[in-house]
């Protein structure tokens, strides 16, 4: 047998592995010094991975009879998704150590996690969607409960568990009425026989979009979102924020684009009622919130609205916002997690608005920095978040949807109210909080991120010439 | 010329605040320091940009000092040039700059270094709005400005200062959103951002009123017109001294100026459909913001509601398409960009020694500062539009304008003239004269030698350009000009396009 036709799936391979065997290194070297060396073992492997990919060294094309697809696109994503991931890994080091949660586990579940989602942006045909897409999940439930001693985090685990299943069920259900009428599981030929119009492929579609909504938290699907995202641990909420958001959306893009075209009127109202939806409960419902990582959920579920803005037209300029979008949002929401993780009183990780007050006063880098940041959320020129924002609206109204870019635009003025508000707390009241100062790789990764969104506007066309070259790969 | 100039200038503040962040602010010396190094910022790009007036080509109406660089995409590219039209309101900003660094100077003590960066960036940023000739480019400015302006409010503010700085930033951020979606629509539908070539192009009739109102309204609430002019007073009321000056300024001249520049070029047919709107709401703002600034009882307040009333002048005169309303337009916005902030200043003086801005608690101040008094009596009068001050000069011409075009929008805002005396020479009346009736007021002293620096320059200019107007209108006038036949140019198009479908619909 030739070897050859699994290296475009080297970097699943590889991945899956360097867990296995970090697990059993875990299992039987049981001191304290082994989370470290786990931890340093996985970011080597990811970035062992991740430069794999860069060098070009993993060939494009489709391996397991057609299940998996390797092109300029998913690879993208993958990128996108193993450096978020080793710069959670990277922070999970200082900050587990903080809060005394050294476990072994948790770097696994986190690697099994990433090639659930590494699969899940490859995946072309149903049931390695529905495989990966659990693979992905299952290690992220445990996750958001691995805090098992804090009732907080075991609930976040157990309501992600169970409105997770729920969703896959829908999921499934959804995916077994396209099989059923279109008789195939993969893409190309779901898209070609999926010429005749029948109503029970419509229902399929919609149940699939909405297991899909779930992934990604899009209204009416996210009530778990807040929960899960205040209850985990403060890295594991930034892992959610980021790489499962991504997966999800370049798989939905690859499943819709590539396999179902000659439906888009019919998604795409659906995913206009989603995008809608999403950008505005976001938006009001961050308003009232005092808690910064349940503020934070609602943000992120207002920027997956946006986002959605860009798969609704289809078209390549869609996709290409899109993937800009997930980079910037990438950036943007990291650099924010971490600044959150790294900000302690006394000891204490802060939680809510009211610890950060007065931070100008006695960290005005850092001030300066969560404002930036903020401000580029908001999608306020010339940060980053404004080409992000720029480039969808340009998809959407490129799409004559116009009124889609105007209820966009105008949950972004929202928004920017609630991120207003932190910034306020910061810098316009005065208090008695005292910072602890913070670790310098901490400090790194805040300032390598800080720049990269303030700095965006510089030479804006090199994410982008990156963003359009992967999109260009669905539209052979 | 080769040297890029303009981004020279757009540059040297945001190299001045590079500069600040580095000095330690620890001690009274650093601060001292970060206090000299933006003020020589300030004053090296004021001469920088005096270069800009001296090599300046008033005979041609095209942009000049041009530069491109390759920027978003192949047609949004970094372009920047000025016409007469940007030249003075360029100059203005360079001008006050240094007069805002000298009046922060003792006034404000918590967190200087930020502050001198947050004005130095904005000082980058207001210039880059005059400069850009690319939408993406004049919006990304446009908008940014808002950052800095943001904590400007915010940080050293008054009591009310979140109130008041949200609801700028918000009211301001929701007026330019629209227009976003209107520069996208036009990169879609022209495959180009840049002014320079949008001009010549031919939007769809309906079309174009739809992209003038979303223009429009960011516009308006910069400018602000009424009904959208509320956040104005409160942003004034709450913002340290420089922070109004600038506001007044410059930042609202931000609105006029984008009229000038893109609706009116870009969009001629929905400016003409839409003028009679522009009319009302200009006497409106006239008339009813008169009336309210009689019966302030906070000074600053008055001056905010003087300033929306004089920029009802500004957008009347525009809407006039004559040369007259259109030059009047722009002097009174380089005018009331002296005026404002000059009087702003007058107030900061009394602020600065008593920490009030109630009219009441004044009176009698004559007696106790009679230099200072002599100063606030020109800047009182040259915001009436006394001749003989620059204020005269652009209300008349504004009004000349008018009364060419429509005799009833004259009439109405001529009363407005009346009403600025009303309320200013009662301010004047009730803070300058009268018995002393305050203890404290009883202590003050007189003008010391900074702010007697701060205040001269703006008496000399007001009355040299009330006197000499041509200095403004030379430079201005081939830019206006080209402005007015291009825009008749486009009307004359339009009116026989309706005389054909009258025809049609005729047969």
């Amino acid at each position: 047998m030739n070897l050859l036709i699994f290296t475009p799936v080297l970097p699943e391979i590889a991945i899956t592995i360097a867990s296995m065997f970090l697990l059993i290194i875990g299992v039987f070297k049981k001191n304290e010094k082994t989370y470290t060396t786990i931890s340093n073992l996985a970011i080597f492997s990811l970035l062992a991975v991740l430069f794999l990919i860069f060098s070009g060294s993993v060939p494009k094309g489709i391996s397991f009879g057609g299940s998996l697809i390797t092109d300029s696109f998913s690879l993208y994503l993958k990128t996108l998704i193993l450096i978020s991931s080793i710069i959670i890994l990277v922070v999970s080091n200082i900050y587990l150590r903080n809060i005394n949660l050294l476990k072994f586990e948790y770097i696994i579940l986190i690697l099994l996690s990433v090639v659930g989602m590494m699969i899940m942006v490859s995946s072309n045909d149903l049931i390695s969607l529905y495989l990966s897409i659990e693979l992905q999940s299952l290690p992220l439930y445990v996750l958001a409960s691995i805090r098992n001693k804090s009732s907080k985090s075991t609930e976040s685990g157990l309501k992600y568990f169970v409105l997770g299943a729920l969703s896959s069920c829908i999921l499934l259900y959804g995916l077994s009425l396209i099989y059923g009428y279109t008789g195939s599981i993969y893409y190309n030929e779901i898209a070609s026989n999926l010429s005749e119009y029948d109503v029970g492929i419509l229902i399929g579609v919609a149940f699939t979009l909405a297991g899909f909504a779930f992934k990604i938290s899009a209204v009416p699907f996210h009530m778990w979102t807040p929960d899960v995202y205040e209850g985990s641990p403060t890295t594991v909420t930034a892992f959610f924020a980021v790489a499962p958001k991504i997966a999800a959306l370049g798989l939905i893009v690859r499943i819709l684009i590539t396999a179902m075209p000659t439906l888009i009127e019919d998604w795409q109202s659906i995913l206009i009622l989603l995008s809608i939806f999403s950008m505005l409960l976001g938006a009001f419902s961050a308003i009232g919130q005092r808690n910064l990582k349940r503020l934070l959920a609602y943000s992120s579920i207002s920027h997956m609205g946006f986002a959605l803005m860009g798969v609704i037209n289809g078209s390549f300029d869609g996709v290409r916002s899109l993937s800009l979008y997930m980079l910037i949002y990438l950036v943007m929401s990291l650099a924010l997690f971490i600044s959150i993780i790294a900000l302690k009183n006394n000891d204490e990780h802060i939680e809510n608005i009211e610890d950060i007050s007065g931070l100008a006063k006695i960290n005005p880098v850092m001030a300066l920095i969560i404002s930036i940041l903020l401000f580029s959320l908001a999608g306020i020129p010339p940060l980053a978040g404004f080409f992000a924002k720029f480039y969808v609206l340009y998809a959407a109204i490129d799409a004559k949807l116009y009124y889609l870019a105007i209820f966009g635009v105008l949950s972004s003025v929202i928004s920017a109210f609630y991120y207003l508000r932190i910034i306020k707390v910061m810098y316009f009241e005065e208090s008695a909080n005292s910072f602890d100062p913070i670790s310098k790789r901490l400090k790194t990764i805040i300032y390598l991120l800080t720049a990269i969104t303030l700095l965006f506007f510089l030479r804006p066309s090199i994410f982008i010439n990156f963003a359009g070259t992967a999109s260009a790969s669905l539209f052979i | 010329m080769d040297w890029p100039i303009l981004s020279t200038i757009i540059l040297i503040p945001l190299l001045g605040s590079l500069t600040i962040l580095l000095i330690n602010s620890e001690d009274e010396i650093g601060r001292r320091n970060i206090k000299i190094v933006a003020l020589y910022t300030c004053i090296v790009n004021f001469l920088a940009s005096i270069f800009l007036w001296v090599n300046f080509d008033k005979l041609t109406s095209e942009f000049q000092f041009i530069e491109r660089y390759a920027w978003l995409a192949e047609n949004i590219t970094y372009h920047v040039g000025i016409d007469g039209i940007s030249l003075f309101l360029i100059i203005l900003t360079t001008f006050l700059m240094p007069f805002c660094i000298l009046a922060s100077w003792s006034s404000i003590s918590n967190k200087i270094k930020d502050y001198m960066v947050a004005f130095l960036i904005l000082e980058s940023l207001m210039i880059g709005v005059f400069c850009a000739l690319d939408l993406v480019v004049f919006y990304l400015f446009f908008e940014a400005c808002l950052i800095p302006m943001f904590l400007i409010i915010g940080v050293w503010g008054g009591a009310r200062r979140v109130y008041a700085t949200f609801k700028f930033f918000l009211y301001t951020l929701s007026g330019s959103v629209l227009m976003l979606i209107a520069i996208i629509y036009i990169y879609i539908v022209t495959g180009t951002t840049d002014v320079t070539i949008l001009s010549g192009y031919d939007f769809n009739y309906s079309i174009q009123n739809w992209l003038w109102l979303a223009f429009f309204i960011s516009f308006a609430v910069k400018m602000p017109m009424f009904p959208v002019h509320t956040w104005l007073p409160d942003a004034h009321v709450e913002a340290p001294t420089a922070g109004s000056v600038i506001l007044a300024g410059v930042l609202l001249k931000m609105g006029g100026y984008g009229i000038l520049r893109f609706s009116i070029p870009l969009f001629p047919i929905g400016s003409f459909v839409f003028t009679d709107l522009v009319f009302v709401l200009s006497v409106i703002a006239i008339i009813y913001t008169s009336f309210i600034a009689i019966a302030q009882e906070d000074i600053k307040k008055l001056i905010a509601y003087s300033s929306v009333a004089h920029m009802g002048f500004v957008t009347m005169g525009i809407f006039t398409f004559t040369d007259q309303g259109i030059q009047g337009g722009v002097f009174q916005m380089i005018s009331h960009g002296l005026i404002s902030s000059a009087l702003f200043l007058s107030v900061g003086v009394i602020y600065d020694r008593l920490h009030t801005r109630e009219i009441e608690v004044y009176g009698g101040v004559v007696k106790k500062m009679p230099i200072y008094a002599a100063f606030f009596l020109v800047f009182t009068m040259a915001n009436i539009g006394l001749p003989g001050t620059s204020g005269f000069v652009g209300e008349f011409l504004t009004l000349l304008g008018a009364f060419k075009v429509n005799l009833y929008v004259a009439f109405f805002a001529t009363t407005g003239v009346i009403l600025s005396a009303a309320y200013a020479l009662w301010l004047y009346k009730r803070v300058i004269f009268g018995v002393i009736t305050n203890d404290e007021v009883e202590k003050l002293l007189d003008l010391n030698l900074r702010e007697y620096i701060i205040l001269l320059p703006f008496v000399l200019l007001i009355i040299l350009f009330g006197v000499y107007p041509n200095m403004v209108i030379d430079l201005t006038a081939a830019s206006t000009t080209n402005l007015i036949d291009n825009y008749n140019y486009a009307i004359e198009q339009y009116q026989s396009h309706l005389v054909s479908v009258n025809l049609e619909i005729g047969t």
